[in-house]
């Protein structure tokens, strides 16, 4: 079964052209049935206003809660902060799949996005060259969340033994490691 | 180092996509672009309907206003500086805009020369007329290019006619073979590796969004099914009958512009769109798309 791409808004396409570097198959997601032949889904980077918005309109809040009771779900910056259970800001209305607490755009404006190394805690090879777009920083996690990479002692790639979600942005790099972690965690 | 500050520039374009850029002249407009489910705003003191018929110089914004919107939204906001005017766009960097536009709209500051953007941190994104012009203002640093189009007519005639004039250049350009990309690049006036690049890839080197003239959710959808990645709204939401509902129309309409019976849904029950100006009765030298190469 191919992995789903949110496609309501953001750098969706990106996700899907690394995904088929990858070997794998992917179809974008716009309408709730979309979801019935997916065996994951990335929720792209983008803006969370915009991406609370579109959910409603398109209806797929509910479908995408229960397509994540027991499939994997990867959220790379506006998608981490849609998959987290309590946001700064009540402009976004977060899904709750990751036990996490963000705060939009916390590093400040685009003036202030960058490019770091940050290793990677499943990976023994070279730093991971991690692009941050007006990034959210994590401000707490909950027990059951791992934290697998950090920047400047803060957590920005974890998981929960079953979701994925960073606070940057690994599909506008030509690094797969990530990308392939989110492929394990849905055996495919 | 310069190509990964290019990489986070292109970056914020990237995830604009799919999505609805609004003139606001306001705080107050802004909160509604941001509550229609806008991913940017462009903060301008007036839109470019009302500076067409006003007449005299436009500049860029007053720093209090660009500051009392950034204040009131959470999304990238946007400012516009004059063609060629460094010094606004260094301003606008100082207040940390998230996007210069370097803009046409604006009474362009130097006949002959574009700003140097690869000087600076902020990405910027230019107009253009084809590919030609495209690939001008991204030599010079530019992280997203949009279509000129024509600004504040609420006509999408001309922002068509540039968009299919930079698709057909591109597929031009991968047709050629090897040895006529030099001459090509000549005569687009472009320079060449970017040339090259465009032949191998088939596609600009950095994001390609729609301007001027978009006043419908059908406009929208014509756009995005010609090849923009998103779109840029000036004049046609806030001097419409509708503000509220034809923002929130436009942003549906991007996300699902190839789906008619959708398209259908979202535009039934929006009042009257802008009224709208025929080319023909804007003169030729009044035409904002002619500022800028």
């Amino acid at each position: 079964m191919p992995v789903g791409v949110l496609a309501l808004q953001g750098d969706f396409e990106k996700h899907r052209q690394m995904l088929q570097q990858i070997e794998v198959e992917s179809v974008p997601v716009r309408y709730p049935q979309d979801l019935d032949d997916c065996s994951g889904l990335i929720i792209p980077g983008g803006e969370s206003t915009t991406l609370t918005k579109q959910m409603k309109y398109a209806g797929i809040r509910e479908p995408l809660l229960e397509f994540a009771a027991d499939k994997p779900v990867f959220g790379t910056c506006a998608g981490l902060i849609m998959m987290a259970d309590t946001v700064d800001d009540s402009r976004v209305e977060p899904l709750g799949l990751l036990a996490l607490s963000v705060l939009r755009n916390g590093w400040g404006r685009q003036v202030h996005s960058s490019t770091e190394r940050i290793p990677l805690s499943f990976s023994d090879e070279v730093p991971f060259r991690a692009i941050f777009i007006r990034a959210p920083v994590i401000t707490d996690t909950g027990t059951s969340v791992t934290v697998l990479a950090h920047y400047r002692n803060q957590p920005v790639l974890v998981t929960d033994g079953r979701h994925l979600a960073c606070t940057f942005h690994p599909e506008l790099g030509d690094d797969f490691r990530i990308h392939e972690y989110f492929k394990r965690l849905m055996n495919v | 180092m310069k190509k990964e500050t290019f990489d986070v520039k292109i970056g914020l374009a990237e995830m604009l996509k799919g999505g609805v850029i609004m003139d606001v002249t306001n705080a107050e407009q802004a909160k509604i672009a941001e509550e229609a489910g806008a991913v940017a705003v462009m903060a301008l003191e007036r839109i470019p309907a009302q500076i067409r018929k006003d007449g005299g110089i436009a500049r860029m914004s007053n720093p209090t206003m660009i500051r009392q919107i950034q204040e009131a939204v959470s999304i990238p906001v946007m400012a516009k500086c004059r063609i060629g005017h460094f010094a606004e766009a260094q301003i606008l960097e100082a207040l940390e805009v998230d996007f210069i536009d370097e803009s046409e709209v604006l009474t362009p500051a130097d006949e002959a020369n574009h700003i140097w953007k690869h000087d600076f941190k902020v990405p910027f994104v230019c107009g253009c007329r084809d590919l030609g012009e495209a690939l001008r203002r991204i030599g010079e640093g530019a992280a997203m290019i949009r279509t000129k189009g024509e600004a504040g007519s609420g006509n999408i005639v001309e922002a068509v006619r540039h968009m299919r004039r930079v698709q057909s250049g591109i597929k031009e350009l991968t047709l050629l073979d090897r040895a006529e990309l030099m001459a090509r690049a000549k005569s687009l006036g472009a320079p060449f590796q970017l040339v090259q690049q465009v032949a191998e890839s088939g596609r600009l080197p950095v994001p390609n969004f729609a301007a001027g003239g978009i006043a419908t959710p059908a406009d929208a959808s014509l756009m995005m099914q010609l090849g923009a990645e998103t779109v840029f709204v000036g004049s046609g939401i806030f001097m419409s009958e509708d503000p509220q509902a034809r923002a929130a129309a436009i942003v549906q309409a991007v996300t699902y512009y190839d789906d008619p019976k959708k398209l259908a849904e979202i535009s039934a029950g929006l009042k009257d769109a802008m009224k709208g100006i025929d080319m023909a009765e804007i003169p030729e030298g009044q035409r904002l798309q002619e500022r800028g190469w």
